[in-house]
């Protein structure tokens, strides 16, 4: 296959670099939601949540 | 879930389900009469005796339940369905005493080859993956399958989704491992580690896997609890992950539709490729992410401590799921697949490392404060030293993927030494601990027949986990090591035979330990058979049940 830079070309490289960047920002942002100080006491809770029983 | 009413009819569920087994039946007697080979006519006339039985224990269960389906609270309080999960706890300790059965039958064989009887159905290459899908799908799955509806059920606070569902999923998971490992015997593979079922039991158990999901996400959706607990994370990727492993490593072009030969879709370093994108995954899904929910729910229910770090949880889970996918090439240094790609693997099996150690820490310290509980309980002992084997395995995994540490590990017992330390002590270990703490649960007693018991099954397995894997580095390390001796005249200095030689001493060792881990799982059989027989109730945690909760 000849390296033409073609609409179809442009997309599929797209697409297959774009993934490494979006995961990344994935990840990080669930490392934020993570470690948001308000979210602190609802993981306390569900730390404790096996231990509650019905 | 429909109201009671005075007149009792069929479910749409119950009359449908019924429907579809009697025509499965009779489509399984013309496949079993037109079948090219023996085998398949044999599955085949074993699924039309399975229909059948589906459909008489569809009609009977319907003429001996009462008019209306169990209700899903009784007095304000979640009417837990444990009807599937006694089946599976049963089941998985009847498939773990098998399998580890067959594991000490061929590591006799090893050591004492005369042992396979010269008979086709007794070789190590079909008891061999008889072994491994016993110990890890029949074994290991069945403890998922109970541990997932028990621990789903207790922390979403709402009963199980489905009536017939549930028992449609464990009964048919194990009709699946019934013709995969009866499939081994007589000689029906598709020779692919861990995949080796045939396209028909595929086929099968993608039925059941996808009514596993269903019934495992409608039970979270109806949920009372509005936070969906970290356990239930853990199973929800193996169930979700399994399905696309699943799919994605057996797409396979039957001979006939009434033989059991097929071929695999591609050929060569691809399928190579898939098939380790697929093992490694299989350890990555089933064996640790199915079993840290385990470790996430029973560790602070029996040391009664919360976890230790809950945003540690989240944060391992998802390194976890976007990590291991990556690991498979691993399998494959220094095959054919392109370098970068071998690189890549192990780049990301070291890199899993963390997350791996992210879930052993809070596992371990969510025993702070509670630490003395180790001495007196010894399934808390149990649960804990599983925990520290995942560590010691998941260390040792990373290093092995390493290209040079490989280049001596790759095809050695080390290998096997490495699986086993994961196998017998992680997954067998937090396996056993909860069930220990499982079947005084489902069955409503208020303790074990004999903590004693599991004291002495305790010991009895570490020890026997302890000559397995010492024994399997040493002999390990030895082959590879003789493997590249070269003379100084640039021969090699041992012929293959001198290496299998050498090896014998721990290949008895090998099998001693194995036959320590059975006679400890024997116990514990004994022990939980006395604990639902002889054990004392527990007193009346449900006030006035209206209706058996089956």
């Amino acid at each position: 296959m000849k390296a033409i830079l073609t609409l179809d070309n442009l997309a599929s490289g797209l697409v297959t670099t774009i993934w490494t960047p979006v995961f990344v920002a994935i990840f990080l942002a669930i490392i934020a939601y993570a470690f948001w100080p308000r979210n602190k006491a609802a993981f306390d809770e569900a730390a404790h949540l096996p231990l509650r029983e019905e | 879930m429909s109201q009671p009413s005075i007149s009792k009819s069929m479910t749409i569920g119950e009359s449908g389900l019924a429907a579809l087994f009697a025509v499965t039946a009779f489509l399984c007697v013309i496949a079993a009469a037109k079948a090219l080979d023996a085998p398949f006519a044999f599955h085949a006339a074993l699924s039309a005796a399975a229909s059948l039985a589906a459909v008489f224990c569809i009609v009977n269960r319907y003429y001996d339940r009462p008019a209306a389906l169990p209700p899903a609270e009784i007095n304000g309080r979640p009417n837990y369905n444990m009807g599937p999960i006694k089946f599976s706890s049963f089941m998985a300790m009847f498939w773990g005493i098998a399998g580890f059965l067959v594991g000490l039958i061929i590591a006799s064989q090893l050591a004492w080859p005369a042992l396979n009887f010269d008979l086709p159905w007794t070789t190590f290459g079909r008891l061999r993956p008889l072994h491994t899908s016993a110990v890890i799908f029949a074994f290991g799955g069945n403890v998922l399958l109970a541990t997932s509806f028990y621990v789903v059920q207790k922390s979403c606070r709402v009963r199980l989704a489905g009536d017939l569902a549930p028992w449609f999923v464990v009964v048919g998971y194990n009709f699946f491992i019934l013709v995969a490992g009866t499939g081994y015997l007589l000689g029906v593979t598709q020779s692919k580690e861990y995949a080796e079922p045939e396209w028909y039991a595929d086929l099968w158990l993608t039925i059941v896997w996808v009514t596993y999901l269903l019934v495992f996400l409608t039970t979270i959706i109806k949920r009372k609890e509005p936070h969906i607990f970290v356990a239930n994370w853990f199973y929800l990727a193996f169930i979700v992950t399994i399905a696309v492993l699943h799919l994605g490593n057996n797409p396979a072009l039957p001979v006939s539709v009434f033989g059991s030969k097929s071929y695999i879709a591609w050929g060569g370093i691809q399928d190579a490729m898939f098939q380790w994108w697929y093992g490694h995954n299989a350890v990555g899904f089933f064996l640790t992410a199915g079993f840290l929910a385990i470790m996430y729910y029973f560790i602070p229910k029996r040391a009664e401590r919360p976890i230790y770090s809950y945003r540690l949880s989240i944060i391992h889970f998802w390194a976890l799921i976007f990590l291991y996918i990556w690991a498979g090439p691993h399998h494959l240094h220094y095959t054919a697949l392109p370098d970068w790609t071998q690189t890549l693997g192990m780049t990301f099996s070291i890199m899993l490392w963390m997350p791996s150690w992210g879930g052993m820490i809070n596992g371990l310290m969510t025993l702070s404060g509670a630490w003395d509980k180790l001495r007196t309980d010894p399934v808390l002992r149990m649960l804990v030293v599983s925990v520290a084997f995942y560590g010691m395995s998941t260390f040792e995994g990373p290093m092995m993927s390493i290209k040079v540490v490989n280049s001596l590990s790759h095809y050695t017992d080390w290998t096997i030494g490495h699986v086993h330390s994961g196998a017998l002590g992680w997954v067998g270990f937090v396996s056993f601990g909860a069930l220990y703490c499982l079947v005084p649960w489902a069955w409503n007693r208020k303790q074990l027949y004999s903590l004693k018991l599991v004291n002495w099954h305790f010991w009895i397995a570490t020890l026997g986990i302890v000559l397995y894997i010492s024994a399997m580095w040493v002999s390990g390390i030895l082959q590879g090591l003789m493997w590249r001796a070269y003379t100084s005249l640039g021969f090699l200095e041992y012929s293959f035979i001198e290496t299998v030689e050498a090896m014998h001493p721990f290949y008895v060792i090998r099998a001693a330990g194995g036959a320590l881990f059975l006679i400890g799982a024997l116990i514990m059989a004994y022990n939980l058979w006395m604990t639902v027989r002889v054990g004392e109730a527990e007193e009346v945690q449900m006030p006035v049940a209206l209706q058996p909760a089956e």
